[in-house]
């Protein structure tokens, strides 16, 4: 990772931590006091941090990091922790990065515990670079019986769109207003139908349109918005042979075929750039942590979102620091408007990252998702950047009771042209540390923008501060 | 707004069955169900709808924030406040564990930030403000690091009104026309800020302010303002407050006549310290047949037979609390607001150690030694505080029995003098008293105050203590030893030797109370270096301007 064999920054440490509660946990563990036997090992020879930090119960938990992994560090602590890396590890690795003192490069081989997880992680990375060819080669009898399954599921999720296109014709047939006293159950056992079929991308459509049942004042406006789209959505499947490759590539993705990122990444025309790390979010939906994390290609301009996942109160593995760039390959999904990517080599460890990428105006903005939207229909927003607008906070006194306004605005500084703040913003702390950072100034933003307004993931201040 | 999406929902809502949806954009393909045909067309609208959207019409945007001339913070100590505004509120009430309380730690960080003069980063304004929304102890320091565009910030979100109702002092900020008008026009939390803030700039100006408003205020608001003349007391005040005596509201006159009692020099003074004369007086001709006393001076007291109108227009209350005698009542008033240099006098030249230790008849003693204790606090009297705390040494009498309330004479005292006496204190009697005592003492607590509560701790570990009996004085000592007390103190936050030497018998009594010790002592340690660090923090070269 560091072919000088410096040590890293705090910084670039603490942007590796899952979430705030983390990056404190991991600070305060950054005292020489819980640990012994700390140690470092130089970059060259496989650079790794290893010591043993003693907590409250009566054996220390053993941390070691491998720091010159090739898909990034690789973190290892018998802590029970499910947060990744955990706060052993970030805290180790800041006393690392503080100094030689604490964390002293040995002069010996790492402890046996610390050299063997090293060792098989080596080992592991070094079967995985010989590539697919090191796997056994598939036969003719096992591409015939992938193509067989491949086929009986498309032939369910068939089954199962031919189902919701009835359902949602009857709906309209009846009137959206008869159908309102029915209640969720009749949504919820659908959305269940889509999950047998195996098209869980069509069953969360369903779930979130009986999200949209209850609420809002032109509900009856939305909930036909997200029927004809979600009828457009069946349409496109029923028809997918005619559709040109890379809308029916789209497609299936939304109707929740997946596509195996290993399988992508042997396939797939890499593309190399220095990507900067614009924004990392997670969102638990109780089931499943997922993770976005946004890049930007300095070289290519182009916008890329990688997405991890980890099970219900698991971080996810994937981890990149934000603010600063990544000479990597990435792997776009096929689709109609590729977006979605998949993490490659990383060629040098990250940088600094000289600033903001070239942004727009509000005007801009909307016109990029116009574009988007010309591509793939279903897109619910598109990442921007906007150049020189003044966040501007909810009129006083308290702004209108609907749930529709939040009454943020990102307004250009010249002329009179705003982007609304998606209402379904909650946290108003990121917008309020906009709004501070700003200082009623005009700022670069970035943001993802749809048709439910502008969500604001990060801003410049010059240094990027994520929001 | 669009005619043709109108009409489709208005379809959709009705059901085909009852309504046909416009042509166009409906258009049945042949053999197309109808409800089919309005979806197919409603996307199309959907998408047309999103992909056309137009701009929000911008509303005013804010006024610019003003400039702030400050240094931004080093990028150490910026990531530090960051983690301590990030703790709030996390740790629960459990103090267990040898991880320092961060929390805890904000409002030195704060206090030792300002002191370089510092500018908060913009990024952390929000939740600074929010601290210090739910922290009132916080709020002066975090407004002076917020400095002017903290204000704004707050200006423009509700929820942070009180940052506006702090004042001008509170950071750089101009004062300009605007504040005067607070004073014509605002509300009185406004008003009173802006009274608080000019008395720190110019006293007089303060004064006059009020003087000028007086006849026309309330009589609550009155006594809240005259507290406001508190900060900056001097004899120039004296003219108003003597006015200020004749005041309709009785609680008003009270508070006068306590700001006059403690300008030893103002005439109210001179009136108290002749009433104080006729009450108290020296007998020198001893051996009156007193038992107890021996022979030699002693102290009379004949308390006053009424309280006349003059006493009680000076602030002397006529009604005692119950259980008091009237008498007695009126001569601890008295006493309390009479200059104490006028002792001295009375008393044949006497020190105020001498004139302490000069026996008093009657029983008079508590009542009179009670009021001079008032008085050595309000006046700030040094030396009569000293001759009354009395030595450190001497044993501490029971909560609530004694007349001496040795917390508030410390107070009187200079800082070095408190940690001395305190830390004298703590090495004769231990730490179970000290707490009070402890709060008085400036931080970082000065040698050799903190050798003492080091050695006391240790002391209590090896009487077989529990940690947690002593946690207030442990909390305090975390927030106020002086940092470099952590090398001292590493030692011992190593488990004791069981005895034997042998292996540590498991379940011993002393052995799990040595194990709590070592995780006291641990994050007693930790905190220490912590707040070493962060002070070296605010130190370091200074970060690139924001």
């Amino acid at each position: 990772m560091n072919p000088q064999g410096e040590r890293w920054t705090a910084e670039t440490v603490l942007a590796l931590a899952p979430d705030a509660a983390s990056r404190k946990a991991g600070s305060k563990l950054a005292v020489p006091g819980p640990w012994a036997g700390a140690g470092a090992r130089p970059e060259g020879g496989g650079g790794a941090v290893w010591g043993e930090c003693s907590g409250s119960g009566s054996t220390p938990y053993r941390t070691v990091v491998d720091l010159s992994g090739e898909g990034g560090p690789g973190f290892n602590c018998s802590c029970p922790s499910r947060k990744f890396p955990c706060k052993h590890a970030l805290g180790l690795l800041l006393l690392w990065a503080a100094g030689e003192a604490a964390v002293p490069v040995a002069q010996d081989a790492p402890p046996g515990w610390a050299g063997q997880w090293l060792d098989r992680r080596r080992q592991r990375a070094e079967r995985a670079t010989a590539g697919p060819g090191a796997a056994a080669p598939a036969t003719p009898a096992d591409e015939e019986a992938a193509r067989r399954r491949g086929e009986r599921r498309a032939a369910r999720i068939s089954a199962g769109v031919t189902e919701l296109e009835q359902r949602l014709t009857d709906l309209l047939r009846g009137g959206l207003a008869a159908a309102e006293g029915t209640g969720y159950g009749q949504w919820d056992e659908t959305a269940a139908r889509m999950v047998d079929a195996q098209a869980p991308g069509l069953a969360s459509r369903v779930r979130e349109l009986a999200s949209l049942r209850g609420s809002g004042a032109d509900r009856a406006g939305r909930l036909l918005e997200e029927c004809a789209l979600l009828h457009t959505l069946n349409q496109g499947w029923l028809r997918r042979e005619e559709l040109p490759d890379p809308l029916a590539a789209t497609v299936r993705s939304r109707v929740g075929l997946t596509t195996d990122a290993a399988a992508l990444l042997a396939s797939g025309p890499p593309v190399r750039d220095h990507w900067l790390v614009l924004a990392q979010r997670d969102s638990d939906d109780g089931r499943l942590v997922t993770r976005r994390i946004w890049l930007h290609g300095r070289g290519s301009g182009r916008a890329a979102l990688l997405l991890s996942y980890g099970a219900a109160g698991r971080t996810p593995e994937l981890s990149l620091p934000v603010g600063l760039s990544v000479d990597a390959d990435l792997v776009y999904y096929p689709a109609a408007r590729p977006l979605r990517a998949v993490l490659g080599a990383r060629h040098a460890p990250p940088v600094e990252s000289p600033g903001p990428p070239p942004g727009g105006s509000v005007e801009a903005a909307l016109s990029a998702y116009g574009e988007a939207l010309r591509d793939d229909p279903w897109l619910e927003a598109w990442p921007v950047v906007l150049e020189d607008v003044i966040p501007v906070p909810p009129p006083a006194p308290a702004p209108s009771p609907s749930p529709e306004v939040n009454g943020w605005q990102l307004a250009d500084a010249e002329g009179g042209s705003a982007l609304a703040v998606d209402p379904r913003t909650r946290d108003s702390q990121g917008l309020w540390q906009l709004a501070s950072i700003s200082g009623g100034a005009p700022v670069t933003v970035f943001a993802e923008y749809g048709h439910g307004g502008a969500v604001p993931l990060a801003t410049w201040g010059p240094e990027l501060v994520a929001l | 707004m669009n005619r043709t999406w109108d009409e489709l929902v208005t379809t959709a809502l009705l059901g085909t069955t009852r309504r046909m949806p416009p042509v166009p954009p409906v258009r049945v393909r042949g053999g197309q169900d109808v409800a089919s045909a309005l979806l197919d067309a409603a996307a199309v609208e959907t998408v047309r709808r999103r992909a056309g959207a137009v701009p929000a019409v911008a509303r005013a945007r804010p006024e610019p924030a003003p400039g702030d001339v400050r240094p931004p913070l080093p990028p150490a100590a910026r990531r530090r406040l960051a983690l301590l505004l990030a703790d709030r509120g996390s740790t629960g009430g459990g103090r267990r564990g040898a991880a320092p309380d961060l929390t805890e730690l904000l409002p030195q960080w704060l206090a030792a930030a300002n002191r370089h003069g510092y500018q908060a980063p913009a990024a952390l304004l929000p939740a600074l403000l929010e601290a210090a929304r739910a922290r009132t102890d916080l709020r002066s320091e975090a407004l002076v690091l917020g400095g002017p565009r903290a204000r704004w910030l707050a200006g423009l979100n509700p929820q942070w009104k009180y940052a506006l109702r702090a004042g001008p002092a509170a950071g750089p900020a101009a004062a300009g026309p605007a504040d005067s008008r607070v004073w014509e026009e605002g509300l009185f939390a406004e008003r009173a800020a802006y009274l608080t803030s000019l008395r720190r700039r110019d006293p007089a100006a303060a004064r006059e302010l009020l003087a000028g408003a007086w006849p026309t205020e309330r009589a609550e608001d009155r006594l809240m303002f005259l507290d406001v003349l508190r900060e900056g007391l001097s004899a120039a005040d004296e003219p108003f407050l003597e006015r200020t005596l004749s005041d309709r509201s009785r609680n008003v006159r009270a508070t006068a006549a306590e700001l006059l009692s403690a300008l030893p020099g103002s005439a109210l003074a001179a009136r108290m310290a002749e009433r104080a004369r006729s009450c108290v007086s020296l007998d020198r001709t001893g051996g009156t047949g007193i038992t107890g006393f021996g022979e030699g001076p002693r102290i009379t007291v004949e308390a006053p037979h009424e309280c006349d109108k003059d006493m009680q227009r000076d602030g002397v209350v006529v009604k005692p609390p119950s259980g008091r005698g009237e008498r007695s009542w009126w001569l601890s008033q008295i006493v309390e607001a009479a200059p104490l240099a006028a002792w001295r006098e009375r008393f044949g030249g006497r020190s105020p150690a001498g004139i302490v230790a000069l026996p008093v008849t009657d029983g008079w003693q508590p009542e009179l030694h009670a009021a001079w204790c008032r008085a050595a606090v309000r006046q700030r009297d040094a030396e009569w505080a000293r001759a009354l705390l009395g030595p450190a040494s001497e044993p501490p009498a029971a909560e609530g029995t004694s007349w001496r309330d040795p917390a508030k004479l410390l107070s009187a005292l200079p800082p070095e003098e408190r940690a001395e006496w305190v830390a004298e204190f703590v090495s004769a009697h231990g730490l179970s008293d000290a707490f009070r005592l402890l709060g008085v003492c400036a931080v970082p607590w000065a040698e050799p105050l903190g050798r003492a509560i080091v050695d006391a701790l240790d002391t209590a570990r090896d009487a077989g203590g529990y940690p947690w009996s002593f946690s207030g004085v442990m909390g305090l000592a975390e927030r106020c030893l002086d940092p470099a007390q952590a090398d001292r103190l590493e030692v011992l936050t190593a488990q004791p030797q069981e005895p034997d030497g042998g292996p540590a018998a498991p379940g011993a009594a002393a052995a799990g109370a040595g194990a709590y010790w070592g995780e006291a002592f641990q994050r007693l340690v930790g905190t220490l270096r912590l707040r070493a660090t962060m002070l070296a923090e605010l130190s370091g070269p200074a970060g690139r301007p924001a």
